[in-house]
């Protein structure tokens, strides 16, 4: 794996600051909605889709990336975000409506749009595929060699979306990676309950491209196949499926009871943590030196407190601004 | 200006090719649309001048290639891409809908989504209810898409144009029956004199197709060339009818309606799409708002509200034709109150 220490202390950095990033804004979601569970109210109103345990994804595959380079998320971003570079201050700010935020609170945390890092959103399942494979082909004709990486849960590879996507990738030789981040449930309904076939990643045998499964959401064992990915994606061989085991720590949504995950299965899951096992790694590997995990722990935090104070103090749009930016 | 007479779809090629001659980021992309040329002519010729990387054609995923053509308009190209019939919209409506009309707005209007969706729209070809369609209305509902829809080669040729250099998302319905095609029936009326120059048609501007003083008939498309039939007609019986062609309904001239409406004072609006919620429903609509002084109550014709029938009899009787939009004039002026049609 051709990382320099940096991006392997980035990787980590990022990852950390995606957790605490997940686990504040799970704290800030739930103020003004206690006692009584009202999706509407509270400092951030509606849909909460928190990624904490699914970082491995988010990095694994970004630490390869360019700003130019485009990503498309799907409902679940925030990890994606953060890993691709996108302003975590805009970002924070579109999460809780402000004027300040990325699109000025037109799009919240399911639509978010940063044009700097080349990142979009879409809370329709498998439809980020076919605006990935367009940005791929972009590059292609421009003589780029940008490539594009679509997210999607496990439970979007049933969707025709992700089916046509991968085999007009495939057709036209496109510099696309299509990571799956499967953390077994889609909402509710387990990947074995509706995904036929043993593994998603054999799919690809099908469109005859790679397909790598990584297994038990290790960091380490994505960064070195999304390397390769990446190359074969930047020298116009085509895309590249990659499925992640991954592990969901929290609801689907927030406010999500979850009746549905059998007992102990989120303990069980949060005993095989990723963040530590690559911090472990890198200690192993003595890229982490004494108080090198601490400092970049901090920082973490640090980017995230300042990007949830600037959110707090920023300023609503007013009511009118809903009439503006239908069409440019 | 040159004078020369070309069928419509002669006319949108044109304008294709003069675009795509001057903007190496414009490309077509679509089922049929290479060596077929387009099964309704849309891209005739294309593929021999620009190749396959700028002329592509696509499987049958529409889900994929107009998402594609989303994430190519917002990476720096300008595709134009082909949804071959319009009725072909339930596959790729999220693309079409919740991609390519939103993203602009989701992005606070820091990206656009310079991109032309085409399609062929209309009936009275025996094809049912699958492949007949407008559709117009449906998505002209929806905001986030300009909606147009030319009537003839001229405004096809001008209107294609405009879409190509709009930085916005456009969807460009065009009618089967107007194309000029070689193997079902036309409407001479469409096939115009174009210039050879590369030019643009406004949008939002009524296209005035008959002047007239006793009444304002209001349409688009194939049913613009019906209405002329009707008031040649009724001119004949001493009654002079005004014929806007309102030619895109997003953005829509309500100015424009609403200045003839005020002249004439009677509104008769003429549609082939649905006739419940559609474009007949939102002019009548405007004008009520405006409180316009009227000589008598409005009245529309339209498609019935039933899926569209494959027997000709039974296709014929449902679309609108000269008979029925003379009649809805004729009553128009004896001020009788609206009857219920089928």
């Amino acid at each position: 794996m051709n990382l320099s220490e940096d991006r392997l202390k980035w990787a980590y950095r990022a990852m950390v600051t995606a957790r605490i990033y997940e686990e504040t804004i799970a704290e800030i979601y739930m103020e003004g909605k206690t006692p009584k569970f009202d999706i509407a109210a509270g400092t951030i109103p509606g849909e909460m889709h928190l990624a904490a345990g699914q970082e491995p994804c988010a990095v694994g595959v970004c630490a390869y990336l360019r700003d130019s380079d485009a990503v498309t998320a799907p409902h679940r971003p925030h990890h994606v975000a953060i890993a691709k570079g996108v302003d975590l201050r805009k970002m924070t700010a579109e999460i809780f409506g402000k004027k300040t935020g990325l699109s000025h609170g037109k799009g919240g945390h399911m639509h978010l749009f940063d044009r700097d890092v080349n990142f979009t959103c879409s809370g329709i399942v498998a439809q980020g595929c076919g605006p990935a494979v367009g940005a791929a082909l972009s590059a292609k004709m421009q003589g780029r060699d940008d490539i594009a990486v679509s997210y999607v849960g496990e439970g979007a590879v049933n969707q025709g979306g992700f089916h046509e996507s991968v085999n007009l990738a495939a057709l036209w030789d496109l510099g696309v990676i299509f990571v799956v981040e499967d953390n077994d449930w889609a909402i509710s309904v387990h990947r074995k309950d509706a995904a036929a076939g043993p593994r998603i990643a054999d799919r690809a045998a099908g469109y005859g491209i790679p397909g790598v499964y990584i297994e038990d959401n290790d960091t380490v064992a994505l960064l070195k196949a999304a390397e390769e990915a990446v190359d074969r994606a930047r020298r116009g061989d085509g895309p590249t499926i990659i499925q992640v085991e991954t592990y969901r720590y929290m609801g689907h949504f927030q406010g999500d009871a979850e009746g549905y995950r059998p007992d102990g299965e989120k303990e069980a899951l949060k005993e095989r943590d990723p963040i530590p096992r690559f911090k472990q790694y890198l200690v192993d590997e003595g890229v982490l030196a004494n108080g090198d995990a601490e400092k970049l722990e901090a920082e973490a935090q640090e980017t995230v407190d300042d990007a949830i104070a600037f959110a707090r103090e920023s300023e609503f749009p007013e009511p009118e601004d809903a009439l503006t930016h239908v069409f440019v | 200006m040159s004078e020369r007479r070309l069928t419509m779809a002669k006319a949108m090629v044109e304008a294709i090719a003069q675009e795509m001659r001057d903007d190496e980021r414009v490309f077509v992309m679509g089922e049929d649309v290479g060596p077929y040329g387009g099964i309704f002519d849309s891209t005739q010729g294309l593929l021999d001048e620009f190749g396959t990387e700028r002329i592509r054609d696509t499987p049958i995923s529409e889900t994929s290639f107009i998402g594609a053509g989303v994430g190519a308009a917002m990476s720096g190209m300008r595709p134009i891409v082909e949804l071959m019939f319009v009725d072909f919209f339930g596959v790729c409506m999220d693309a079409i809908y919740n991609l390519s009309a939103k993203n602009t707005y989701f992005s606070g209007g820091n990206w656009s989504v310079p991109m032309v969706i085409m399609t062929a729209t209309g009936g009275g070809y025996s094809d049912a209810g699958q492949h007949s369609q407008c559709l117009h209305a449906t998505f002209a509902h929806l905001p986030g898409m300009k909606v147009v829809h030319p009537s003839n080669a001229y405004d096809a040729k001008g209107m294609m144009t405009t879409a190509i250099r709009d930085d916005n998302p456009v969807f460009y319905m065009f009618h089967k029956g107007l194309q000029g095609l070689g193997w079902m029936w036309n409407v001479p009326g469409a096939t115009t004199n174009v210039p050879k120059e590369p030019y643009t048609v406004p949008f939002g501007e009524v296209g005035v197709r008959r002047e007239g003083s006793d009444l304002t008939i209001v349409t688009l498309g194939l049913m613009v060339h019906r209405s002329l039939d009707a008031a040649k007609k009724l001119s004949e019986e001493g009654i002079e009818a005004e014929v806007l062609d309102l030619r895109t309904l997003v953005p829509l001239d309500r100015e424009g309606v609403l200045r003839s409406v005020e002249k004439t004072g009677r509104l008769l609006v003429v549609d082939e799409d649905y006739k419940s919620y559609g474009v007949t429903a939102e002019i009548i609509a405007t004008v009520a708002e405006a409180g316009t002084t009227m000589h008598a109550p409005p009245k529309r014709v339209a498609y019935p509200d039933i899926p569209i029938p494959f027997s000709r009899p039974l296709e014929q009787f449902a679309l609108p034709d000269a008979d029925d939009i003379a009649s809805a004039a004729h009553n128009l002026m004896k001020g009788a109150p609206s009857t219920v049609t089928a």
